[in-house]
């Protein structure tokens, strides 16, 4: 783990530690955790490393890089026994309470829990407990280590290499985890490759920590990293998931309005606006996607729409607040069957609510968002890989089904980074539907064209606008199947099953696999059914493995098409289940409340989370045996962990 | 084949009131359409909420009637995706001054080459009545129970300091002026706006057709009406910036516009106030970040080969994201 305040370099030294553990073929999991502020408060990165493939973090941290004196102060009671911490000596004797970044009451309980084991209110206090409870120290003199840097390269401003300390404290950290600095030089090189005086300054000063660090080893630190020979990789972010999948599967108008956590996703599309291609029109030619930022979300969803009615695939990307503007468009998307897509981050609400932080609390809303009834798919994606994938799925739902389609996400699967596999990108074929293709004239029957025609499956023709012959008018009134206003009861019975009909098409013609996934219990018969959906299939996943080892037997159904709601699916699935416990990061556990209501199987154990911070694997663990400790019970266990 | 004026007929009824300006201003946009050298086919007629926006379904075109307030977005976003499209926006001043103003405004900063036809008749006449947001301070229409309380929007002086690049306003009534503008308005490189005054029979007794044509003034001398609006260009007005021309003469301009767009009541000009082709549009700057952009836009680019497989090269595109092990060979 390291921190510091906003805007020193925290995420990039997590960057830089996670891209050389990925160059020495290990796996990463890294959670980042951030304040809504530009600069100043604190910010925090943990980098999980493993010889296999990781999915979540974990409570106890091994190794904490501190470069400022909060970080230090904040994280130190989480560094396991055995652990160590890198700090900078010269801050031994500041007073926490002098510390004003530091909220009052998180000041209170440190120095209350310090005052109990008669220590100081100091940061000796802190390293004190941290000795008392078998971690190792390690004072590191960045100051030192910068000033011997600047010599080296001849600078005689201290102050411009001081943004190096963060690079620093991971060399130090390599230092004592006695992994081969080749692979932080590399890391370096990567992150500043177009600055050779960057890279010189960050490798000298790289050298002089990491010596600085192990001649501090009396003994080999219990946490060791060996490099392991492995295949190319990506080391990415959710949002880089989503936006490489978006690309891959067609979008070419990307709306936002800037917003956490969601806005990196467009920065990185527009980044990457100009992209090869093979087997386009012009042999030789680029794509390209239009990204633009609007003037509010009402801007992005209804300039989203604009273009989808041209044929062109796009989308716009949203958190909360920004969704809760869109959704008149949605509704209007809705009635006008426009194959729109919605990346929707979720993150901590009401209201702006928390930000920068995690939550999965828009489930419902999302589900019913919008005056009126209206087929809409609704698509969570659970870690990197299947965001990947999912990303160019609900753009053939949109245009299959056609209709408004909503990619949920959440700020932690948006935020965090894991090493994964390449994904690959014909998996999934690009499905267009009924979209007509080509300049022919009329429907060929001598009638005009019905841009609404009723159909058996709900689905109608679909031209775009340009299309000579295909003349077709559009309104959010209800209309007739040429898409005039219609106000005819006949005809808005007809006209409101055609719609919902679609819904039941897209229920049939989407594969099961793509509805759920199922992942089964080594013994015949799990002790416990595991329910939930979006991130927590991580921490999920990880703490299976574990509670397995310990011989308890967990399956876990994992739903990710929520709109058309898989009931069959999930009925069977829980069918024949023992004992069941939803794990969601909301306070209502939604997901279960939509189970209820669509195959009347009601969840009783509930683990639930709301502190805004990502499930860890060890609470997914420890929950999960307190709720099967006593089956009988009905047990909503709260989870807390988390900085 | 020349496009004719029953080309553009559809059969949906029509349902204004009799006397609606919106009536000359459909007749004025259908008469414009067939004197210009537009492929009809191309054509996508965009419209708000409100009586003027049933307009789209009374014109055989592409059309779109969108939401209160959003039509800029759609029109905006559809023209973005595909270039070759005609995009013609239409609505209310109460759909675009009042709750779309935002969109209006920003419109401006982006200048996308399409044009804005604004219904503009004080009123928000589909919910009985209220005033809109070019209604002046004081005035009070048959409906209201009390005089307008807020001071009015001043379109052409906002459209000006949005950035639009084409600023003209027109009458409903006097179909051949409003239909040259909207010539002029389709045919200008850039984002174009035309507030098109109209009555509303039912609900402004107050600006009336009467009112307009200036049947309460009669010319001593010729025993006629003096009708209130009049053609700025008969005036020697010129409103054009051009490239050549110095700042001094551009801010001269600038301020004839402000000048003349605070004429109202007994002198009402119409026509063109503003019109300036120098600033890039919106699709040329699109262009320099994305040079295959006007040739393939975001609706015609192949997405995928026959068999279903993305075009798109995902090694390529992944590169800065991608780490191969440093790790030797054992």
């Amino acid at each position: 783990m390291t921190g510091g305040p906003q805007g020193s370099g925290v995420d990039s030294s997590a960057n830089i530690f996670a891209g050389a553990c990925v160059l020495g073929g290990l796996w990463t999991f890294g959670l980042r955790e951030y304040y809504s502020s530009i600069k100043g408060p604190h910010s925090y990165f943990e980098v999980r490393v493993n010889s296999d493939r990781i999915r979540s973090h974990v409570n106890n941290v091994d190794v904490l890089a501190t470069f400022d004196v909060e970080t230090l102060i904040r994280h130190a009671e989480e560094v396991s026994p055995g652990g160590g911490i890198l700090y900078d000596p010269t801050f031994s004797n500041i007073e926490i309470d002098k510390v004003d970044t530091i909220e009052t009451p998180v000041v209170l309980r440190i120095k209350a829990r310090l005052a109990k084991q008669g220590l100081p209110g100091t940061v000796t206090g802190i390293l004190d407990e941290s000795r008392k409870r078998g971690v190792k120290l390690f004072p590191i003199n960045y100051n030192d280590i910068i000033a011997k840097t600047a010599a080296q390269i001849g600078e005689h401003q201290l102050s411009k290499l001081s943004r190096i300390v963060n690079v620093l404290s991971v060399s130090a950290s390599f230092a004592i985890l006695g992994f081969n600095e080749t692979y932080l030089n590399q890391s370096i090189e990567r992150a500043f490759a177009s600055k050779k005086k960057v890279v010189d300054m960050n490798e000298i000063g790289a050298k002089l920590a990491y010596d600085a660090a192990k001649t501090q080893l009396k003994q080999p630190f219990p946490f060791q990293l060996h490099p392991i020979q492995n295949q190319p990789r990506l080391l990415l972010m959710g949002v880089e998931a989503i936006a490489l999948g978006k690309l891959v599967g067609g979008c070419r108008v990307q709306t936002y309005y800037p917003i956490t956590p969601a806005a990196d996703e467009s920065e990185f599309l527009e980044s990457h606006g100009n992209f090869d291609i093979s087997g386009g029109n012009n042999p030789g030619q680029k794509g390209s996607i239009l990204v633009t930022q609007t003037e509010d979300e009402i801007a992005a969803i209804t300039m989203a729409t604009g273009a989808a009615l041209t044929g062109a695939r796009a989308a716009t990307s949203t958190s909360g607040p920004g969704f809760s503007l869109m959704v008149e468009g949605l509704g209007w998307a809705g009635m006008n069957e426009v194959p729109l897509v919605i990346t929707h981050y979720q993150r901590g609400g009401p209201a702006t609510g928390q930000p920068t932080r995690h939550e999965q609390g828009d489930l419902k809303f999302v589900l019913s968002a919008a005056h009126g009834e209206f087929p809409r798919i609704v698509l969570c994606s659970g870690d990197m890989e299947e965001s990947f994938y999912d990303a160019i799925r609900i753009f053939n739902y949109a245009e299959r089904f056609q209709m408004p389609s909503i990619h949920l996400i959440d700020k932690g699967l948006a935020n965090n980074s894991m090493t994964i596999s390449p994904p690959k990108a014909d998996l999934v074929p690009i499905q267009r539907g009924k979209l007509i293709q080509g300049d022919h004239q009329g429907n060929g029957d001598g009638e005009p064209y019905r841009r609404f025609a009723f159909t058996q499956d709900g689905v109608s023709p679909r031209a775009v606008l340009g299309m000579p012959g295909y003349r077709f008018w559009n309104t959010g009134d209800e209309h007739d199947e040429m898409g005039h206003i219609e106000e005819d009861p006949d005809n808005r019975v007809k006209m409101m099953t055609k719609r919902m009909t679609k819904l039941e098409t897209a229920a049939k013609e989407i594969p099961e696999q793509e509805k759920v996934n199922f992942f089964p219990s080594s013994k015949k018969q799990a002790d416990i059914t595991i329910v939930s959906w979006g991130s927590p299939k991580g921490p999920i996943l990880d703490a299976m493995k574990l509670l397995e080892r310990d011989g308890i037997g967990v399956e876990f159904l994992q739903i990710r098409l929520v709109s058309p709601f898989p009931s069959d699916a999930v009925k069977q699935k829980l069918a024949t289940a023992k004992l069941i416990v939803d794990i969601e990061q909301n306070y209502s556990g939604q997901m279960a409340a939509v189970i209820a209501e669509k195959t009347m199987i009601e969840i009783k154990n509930k683990i639930v989370k709301f502190n805004g911070r990502p499930m860890s694997q060890d609470e997914i663990y420890q929950s999960v045996k307190q709720v099967i400790s006593n089956p009988g019970q009905n047990r909503r266990v709260v989870l807390t962990h988390g900085a | 084949m020349a496009l004719k004026l029953t080309d553009l007929k559809t059969e949906v009824h029509n349902d204004w009131c009799p006397g609606c300006g919106d009536f000359g201003i459909e007749a004025s946009l259908k008469m414009a359409l067939t004197e210009m050298p537009v492929d009809i086919n191309k054509v996508a007629l965009f419209s708000g909420i409100g009586c003027s926006s049933k307009l789209v379904h009374f014109t055989n075109a592409f059309g779109i009637h969108t939401l209160h307030g959003r039509v800029l977005g759609y029109a905006q976003g559809a023209k973005l995706a595909n270039p070759d499209l005609e995009v013609i926006a239409v609505g209310g001043d109460g759909d675009g001054l009042g709750i779309g103003v935002g969109h209006f405004v920003h419109a401006g900063r982006r200048n996308i080459d399409m044009a804005y036809i604004i219904h503009d008749n004080g009123v928000y006449g589909l919910t009985k009545g209220q005033a809109a947001p070019t209604l002046h301070l004081g005035m009070q229409t048959k409906s209201l129970p009390e005089p307008n309380i807020n001071s009015s929007i001043n379109p052409i002086m906002l459209a000006l300091a949005s950035g639009f690049t084409f600023i003209a306003r027109s009458y409903a009534y006097n179909t051949r002026h409003l239909k040259e503008m909207i010539k002029k308005a389709v045919a200008h490189k850039g984002f174009a706006l035309i507030d098109a005054l109209q009555p509303c029979p039912t609900y402004n007794d107050i600006n009336t057709k009467e009112w307009y044509g200036g049947e309460d003034r009669i010319d001593p001398a010729t025993k006629r009406p003096m009708p209130r609006t009049y053609d700025l260009e008969s005036t020697g007005y010129n409103g054009r910036i051009t490239a050549d021309m110095s700042e001094d003469d551009v801010d001269k301009n600038l301020l004839q516009v402000i000048e003349k767009s605070r004429e109202w009541g007994d002198k009402i000009p119409i026509g063109v106030f503003y019109q300036n082709e120098t600033v890039p549009i919106y699709e040329e700057r699109i262009s320099e970040r994305n040079p295959s952009y006007l040739k393939e836009p975001p609706a015609k680019q192949q997405l995928a080969k026959n068999d279903g497989k993305s075009v798109v090269n995902l090694a390529n595109l992944s590169k800065g994201l991608l780490f191969e092990s440093l790790v030797p060979a054992q």
